[in-house]
């Protein structure tokens, strides 16, 4: 029933319709963060898992040809690093750590509140992938005698 | 005052796996299970009778709302566990495959 | 039906799911289990009108239930008989445990009634929070303006454990050939 890569066509075929219906919705969760409950971590679970869908349904050499896992630690490594970096310009331009520096606008509208949304980003991107490491790393072991994911 | 009791009890079945199973993924099992225990009671004692969720639109503006400090740092702790777990299960995972067994009384020499 | 209700028949339903956890010999049956006491945890918190918690309770939990699930479930799992000595101490632990959970309803009796919190600092946050942060959800509010720095702890935490199961599970053990030396 499954071949040497992956699953079936019907999976892959499916997969490949819905996986940016998967992205807009966890990125709809991460942006309303302030709006709506959700925010940037159950939208960065989301991602994971769309990230995760395509591992499953492709299998493993196949995402290790298409997305650079040596680019991704960077970019969850480097995410940590802009978190800190929004706290320094708050010191900069405040005077106190993580203050909320950036004109507040009008409530209720998307781009309001200040370095909420910022924030609601970062963390989202970086939950999504470190996630998705752990479980890429998890399936680059051996179970049974010589089968793989 | 059930309520907190039962809770309560929840958390004790967790402790009781912990302290008896010799077995390793049942540990871990038992971990998850206090630990979804003890948000539980963290949230409920923010409870508020016949208030509404803490999120303002534009027809709730003067409503009553329950607590919003306890959810905000279950919100924390919710995130600090799946890190636990998943460190919990490669650390599992490892030893497994030195020692070929599950059983905690049969690991026992620290070697390597 | 009130709240206390539903609570206490959701409380229940996750006591047996837990104890069915533990006694299950399956593998499998006993991670499905868990995942049905972490549903009803985030059932739980959607009657106690916290929709941000159900929704990242949800979310975590079926994330620790596909780790778990590839993990452990394999073809060559049995599980130990307890020996004699392992029966006496299961009985000591239960005597204790039953214990402990006596002497603490007069403790339980002194929380303040289910329903009332004592709201000192949260009154601040509910009045003011809208107009002094700009956003809508005040939960949000509170983790990412008022307590900012408790977000960096946590987002730091999580890297950590993150980084070190990664660094575990890609050890290349070499002291198979060596004898004795790994990275």
């Amino acid at each position: 029933m499954k071949s040497k890569d992956g699953m079936t066509l019907i999976v892959k075929t499916m997969t490949r319709l819905i996986l940016w219906m998967i992205f807009l919705y966890g990125a709809y969760i991460i942006l309303h963060g302030h709006l709506t409950p959700g925010g940037g971590f159950g939208g960065g679970v989301v991602l994971a898992l769309a990230f995760l869908s395509i591992l499953l349904a492709y299998g493993r050499s196949f995402t290790l040809k298409w997305l650079n896992m040596h680019f991704l630690e960077e970019f969850e490594a480097s995410s940590i690093l802009l978190f800190l970096i929004v706290g320094i310009l708050g010191i900069l331009a405040g005077g106190v750590f993580l203050i909320n520096f950036i004109d507040h606008g009008s409530v209720f509208h998307l781009l309001s509140a200040g370095t909420i949304p910022l924030l609601n980003i970062i963390i989202g991107i970086k939950v999504g992938v470190s996630l998705f490491l752990v479980v890429y790393a998890l399936s680059e072991l051996k179970l049974e005698k010589g089968e793989d994911l | 005052m059930t309520v907190y009791l039962l809770c309560f009890v929840l958390f004790l079945v967790g402790l009781y796996g912990v302290l008896t199973k010799r077995d390793l993924v049942k540990i871990i099992l038992s971990l998850s299970i206090m630990a979804y225990a003890a948000n539980l009671f963290l949230i409920l004692f923010a409870y508020k009778d016949g208030a509404i969720y803490p999120i303002l639109s534009k027809g709730t503006e003067s409503a009553v709302m329950v607590d919003p400090l306890p959810q905000a740092l279950v919100l924390t702790s919710i995130v600090i566990e799946l890190g636990t777990t998943a460190l919990l299960v490669a650390i599992v995972v490892r030893l497994f495959q030195k020692y070929k067994t599950f059983d905690i009384t049969k690991i026992r020499r620290l070697s390597g | 039906m009130p709240i206390e209700a539903w609570l206490i028949f959701l409380l229940i339903f996750m006591i047996l799911g837990s104890i069915a956890a533990l006694e299950i010999k399956d593998i499998l049956s006993s991670i499905i289990a868990v995942g049905v006491v972490g549903l009803g945890v985030s059932l739980a918190f959607l009657f106690l009108q916290a929709p941000d918690l159900a929704i990242v309770q949800f979310l975590f939990e079926i994330f620790a239930l596909i780790i778990l699930v590839r993990a452990f479930v394999k073809k060559d799992y049995h599980q130990e008989e307890p020996s004699k000595i392992n029966k006496i101490l299961i009985g000591v632990t239960l005597i204790t445990l039953t214990a402990i959970f006596i002497l603490s309803i007069s403790v339980f009796r002194a929380l303040p009634q289910f329903g009332q919190p004592l709201m000192h600092i949260a009154d601040h946050y509910l009045n003011q929070g809208i107009l002094e942060t700009g956003s809508a959800n005040l939960v949000t509010s509170i983790i990412l303006d008022y307590r900012a720095y408790d977000t960096l702890g946590e987002v730091t935490v999580l890297f950590t454990a993150i980084l070190g199961s990664l660094t575990i599970l890609r050890i290349k053990s070499r002291d198979r050939q060596k004898g004795g030396v790994t990275t």
